[in-house]
């Protein structure tokens, strides 16, 4: 069921009806049964692998929670007998122990992660090995299905069995209560990726049908839906005429391209975050936030502190700061330090972690080398800036520029092109073409073509453009005025004929402007895939 | 002042409801230009008296028959209820919902359609559906009709098919907003123009000239349809030289007819008793006939409803009189301003 079908919002309608109708305790357990149904229909042997991942981390995290309570019992019990030495003893051998369940655990469901996900990738990398070998034998490839929302649901589970390792949280008692946190279905095909401590409480706690919130979670959904439908969906159109034909629309066709690919993947990605946002909010229950107004970002750091903000606290939190304090990158850092002075040597295992997290994030991003290559990149990206820092601060000292309206513009614009321009991996079929259509920006000298109005159609009518002109226009005014607060605080202050009347404006565009039913490919979100 | 408050929420709603009608009734093609086909099926639900015989069918019918002229000769009430490919089953569930404004002593088939067997094309199911009321035979007929990648509330609610004409929009979708030119009288579309034949084609050869299960069943569901309301089923194949239709198929229909002591009436095998002529009674080298051709066959029909299934001269009922003068004044002003058209090219 896609979230732009109609069965998805009938689905939606029959659970809201009946989420407010049943008792309030059980209203639990009617999201479990329609997660569990949403992804039964999308594919029965779907549910054969959340169930292990569910079933694996309730009862490892709970062994884990087990471990840690005996060993408090314990603990206390021999207070008064036990030496420090002894107390450390006992300690080191609970952990190894907890240690055993958790590796297990994440061996498992990264285990399964991997093998649906890399399996064809990594036979494909052999298979091409082998012919520059010239070796006959090549590998079969196998028939696997990667179950919707995989890589979310397993970072969500793997990061509550992290908390409860780390002892932040405390495992959850119920493991039907822990298969909704899992599960959740508005967040299970393309995120946000949440936290156990933000979302269960939210999600277990009984909810009373509130107008107001209601009201905001329709909005929210509308919201979504008219960047999806009106946007994503119409300029996708565009984007793919110019990269599934690469020798054709190249030079300042690539860089168009770039461009509407830009906002088709922010419209799309935000606007299905709004709608899994808004269906939360209408059944009372409130997710965090995946996005902070990524293209008003200064610098690449800071647009990864707005883009996809569950995925990338998900990295440092898990991967980046225990690699960074783990045995061998503090021995790279003492043998650096010695060997580099303490400048440089203090850097390198930094640099060397970011361009892991980063290969990490490009791989769990999909199972190609142009994910990796988008990864890797974002990594040099970040560590030239980072490099580069003590050069700006001299740069800004002779000229004080920072902060001028002009040049925070032009700070914006540079970011924006540099994420447009890194974000072309995800679009043309390889690495090589992906620097070839690059190059051919700057190369090609093709700028006639944007004045030829039958040339610039790319797909497009006339009336395409102006529409997605106008909405473009409102999607960056509603980004720039996020400042003076949300959308929605801003609409409830004005009167409600005004507000009501906006809504059903906005109801309308949707409706008549929106690219979907028969004509146009029911189009699956972007991040539905990773 | 509660209630004032209740009524005014209650009139929002309802504004907010009416303009989405509104704007469905905006962006739905009207098909008063171009592929006017697609006007017929609706024209059923203006109609003024019973009649004793209605066709279903395809081109077949809405072309091939005149029931102005079945009036003027025999004084039977008709009505075509066909479209453009209208599938069996679509025929079916027109007859099924005629049952509910009326009764009519015969229904005739145009059996051409037997040659589907699953659903053919979006664009046709359109011409047939739109025009239908909201009905459970509709709901049917939209659950038979589908492709594979269609949805049942485009047709329910067809604002989500057609939202995407805003761009199109011209000035006849404003023109034509509440009320539509006419168009047809009783289903049928006049055409005064001639193109004759000028080759017969022959039939390609098939791997296999079985009618499928799926029309055999509606075939059956409309006899049993008939028998189970009193009423007569005639199948008839019209004089149409193209698509092809094959002896193995006219075999079939012919047993289906006997064994189920059906009338079935071949206008190919018919050709010198209807005084059908190829060259002045076609206007698009044999594929409908024109008005001449519909008449004659109309003229050809009429004794056998009248002899065959006791269908009486109506012309004595004032009531049906008045309804069928006007009928006759716009058929033969439509037929004029045809032929001034015509005579002006």
């Amino acid at each position: 069921m896609l979230f732009t079908s109609y069965e998805f919002w009938g689905f939606i309608a029959c659970l809201f009806l009946l989420y407010y109708l049943i008792p309030r305790k059980y209203q639990w357990v009617m999201l479990l049964a329609a997660s569990y149904i949403f992804y039964f229909l999308a594919h029965p042997t779907y549910l054969i692998y959340i169930s292990v991942t569910t079933m694996t981390t309730f009862y490892a995290a709970m062994r884990i929670g087990q471990l840690l309570n005996v060993q408090k019992a314990h603990l206390e019990l021999n207070k008064e007998t036990f030496s420090k030495e002894e107390k450390q003893g006992y300690k080191s051998s609970v952990r190894k122990k907890q240690r055993k369940w958790f590796i297990a655990c994440l061996l498992i469901n990264f285990g399964i992660l991997a093998f649906l996900k890399y399996t064809n990738f990594t036979i494909a990398n052999i298979n091409s090995l082998l012919s520059v070998l010239g070796t006959g034998e090549r590998l079969t490839f196998m028939n696997v299905i990667l179950p919707m929302g995989i890589s979310f649901y397993t970072f969500q589970a793997m990061g509550y069995l992290i908390d409860v390792y780390q002892g932040k949280i405390k495992p959850e008692k119920s493991i039907f209560r822990f298969a909704l946190f899992v599960s959740f279905f508005p967040q299970l095909v393309q995120g946000p990726i949440s936290r156990f401590n933000d979302l269960s409480a939210t999600l277990y706690e009984e909810h009373r049908f509130d107008f107001k919130e209601v009201s905001y979670g329709f909005q929210r959904i509308l919201w979504g839906l008219f960047k999806k439908l009106v946007i994503a969906d119409r300029i996708l159109v565009a984007v793919n005429t110019i990269i599934k034909e690469p020798d054709e629309y190249n030079g300042v066709f690539v860089f168009v391209g770039m461009m509407f690919y830009a906002i088709q993947l922010y419209a799309d990605f935000t606007g299905g975050i709004d709608i899994t946002i808004g269906i939360a909010e209408v059944l009372g229950i409130r997710i965090k936030e995946n996005f902070n107004a990524p293209f008003l970002a200064k610098n690449i750091t800071d647009y990864w502190r707005r883009w996809h903000i569950t995925m990338g606290t998900w990295f440092r939190d898990y991967l980046f700061y225990p690699l960074s304090v783990s045995g061998p990158i503090l021995n790279l850092s003492r043998w650096s330090r010695r060997r580099l002075g303490d400048g440089l040597g203090r850097k390198i295992p930094v640099y060397l972690t970011t361009l892991i997290v980063w290969f990490a994030t490009g791989l769990w991003h999909g199972s190609s080398w142009n994910f990796i290559a988008w990864g890797l990149t974002n990594g040099i990206v970040i560590i030239i800036s980072q490099a580069f820092e003590p050069l700006y601060a001299r740069f800004h000292n002779k000229f004080p520029v920072k902060g001028k309206p002009l040049y925070s513009a032009f700070e914006v614009i540079r970011t924006v092109l540099l994420m447009s321009a890194i974000r072309m991996f995800d679009c043309y079929r390889d690495v090589p073409l992906t620097f070839r259509m690059f190059g051919s920006m700057f190369t090609t000298g093709n700028f006639s073509a944007l004045f030829d109005r039958e040339v610039m159609k790319l797909g497009l009518s006339g009336a395409d453009y102006i529409v997605l002109a106008a909405a473009t226009v409102i999607l960056i005014a509603s980004g720039i005025r996020r400042k003076e607060g949300s959308m929605r605080d801003r609409l409830e202050k004005i009167p409600a004929r005004r507000r009501y009347l906006m809504i059903y404006l906005l109801g309308v565009i949707i409706l008549l402007f929106g690219a979907y039913g028969v004509g146009y490919d029911a189009t699956q979100f972007i991040y539905n895939q990773f | 002042m509660k209630w004032v408050k209740v009524t005014l929420r209650i009139g929002v709603v309802s504004l907010v409801i009416a303009s989405f009608f509104f704007i469905q009734r905006l962006v739905m093609p009207k098909y008063v230009n171009g592929i006017v086909e697609g006007s017929l099926i609706e024209t059923y639900y203006e109609e003024e008296g019973n009649h004793d015989v209605i066709f279903v069918g395809d081109c077949e019918v809405y072309e091939c028959f005149s029931p102005v002229a079945l009036w003027e000769e025999y004084g039977i009430p008709s009505f075509i209820r066909g479209s453009a490919q209208q599938l069996i089953w679509q025929s079916y569930y027109l007859m099924e919902e005629t049952l509910r404004y009326e009764k009519p002593k015969v229904f005739i088939f145009n059996v051409l359609a037997m040659k589907y067997n699953e659903p053919q094309k979006e664009a046709y199911n359109r011409l047939t559906l739109d025009g239908m009321r909201l009905s459970s035979a509709k709901i049917k007929s939209i659950k038979a009709s589908m492709m594979e990648d269609e949805n049942m509330i485009d047709y329910i609610i067809p604002l989500f098919r057609y939202h995407s004409r805003w761009s199109e929009l011209s000035f006849d979708d404003f023109r034509y907003f509440f009320n539509k030119k006419k168009l047809f009288h009783n289903g049928y579309y006049m055409r005064v123009d001639v193109r004759p034949v000028t080759t017969f084609p022959q039939g390609k050869k098939l791997p296999d000239y079985s009618f499928g299960d799926n029309a055999w069943g509606y075939l059956e569901k409309m006899k049993k349809l008939c028998d189970n309301n009193d009423i007569d089923l005639m199948l008839i194949k019209a004089p149409a030289i193209y698509p092809y239709w094959y002896d193995e198929w006219d075999e079939q229909i012919r047993e289906y007819a006997d064994s189920n002591d059906l009338i079935y009436l071949n206008f190919l095998d018919l050709i010198e008793e209807t005084g059908i002529d190829y060259n002045t009674d076609t206007y698009d080298t044999g594929l409908h006939m024109n008005l001449s051709g519909a008449e004659k066959l109309s003229r050809y029909l009429g004794p056998i409803l009248r002899e065959k299934y006791g269908v009486p001269d109506r012309r004595n009922d004032t009531e049906l009189s008045r309804i069928w003068e006007d009928k006759t004044t716009f058929y033969y002003e439509m037929k004029a301003a045809q032929e001034t058209e015509l005579a002006g090219k």
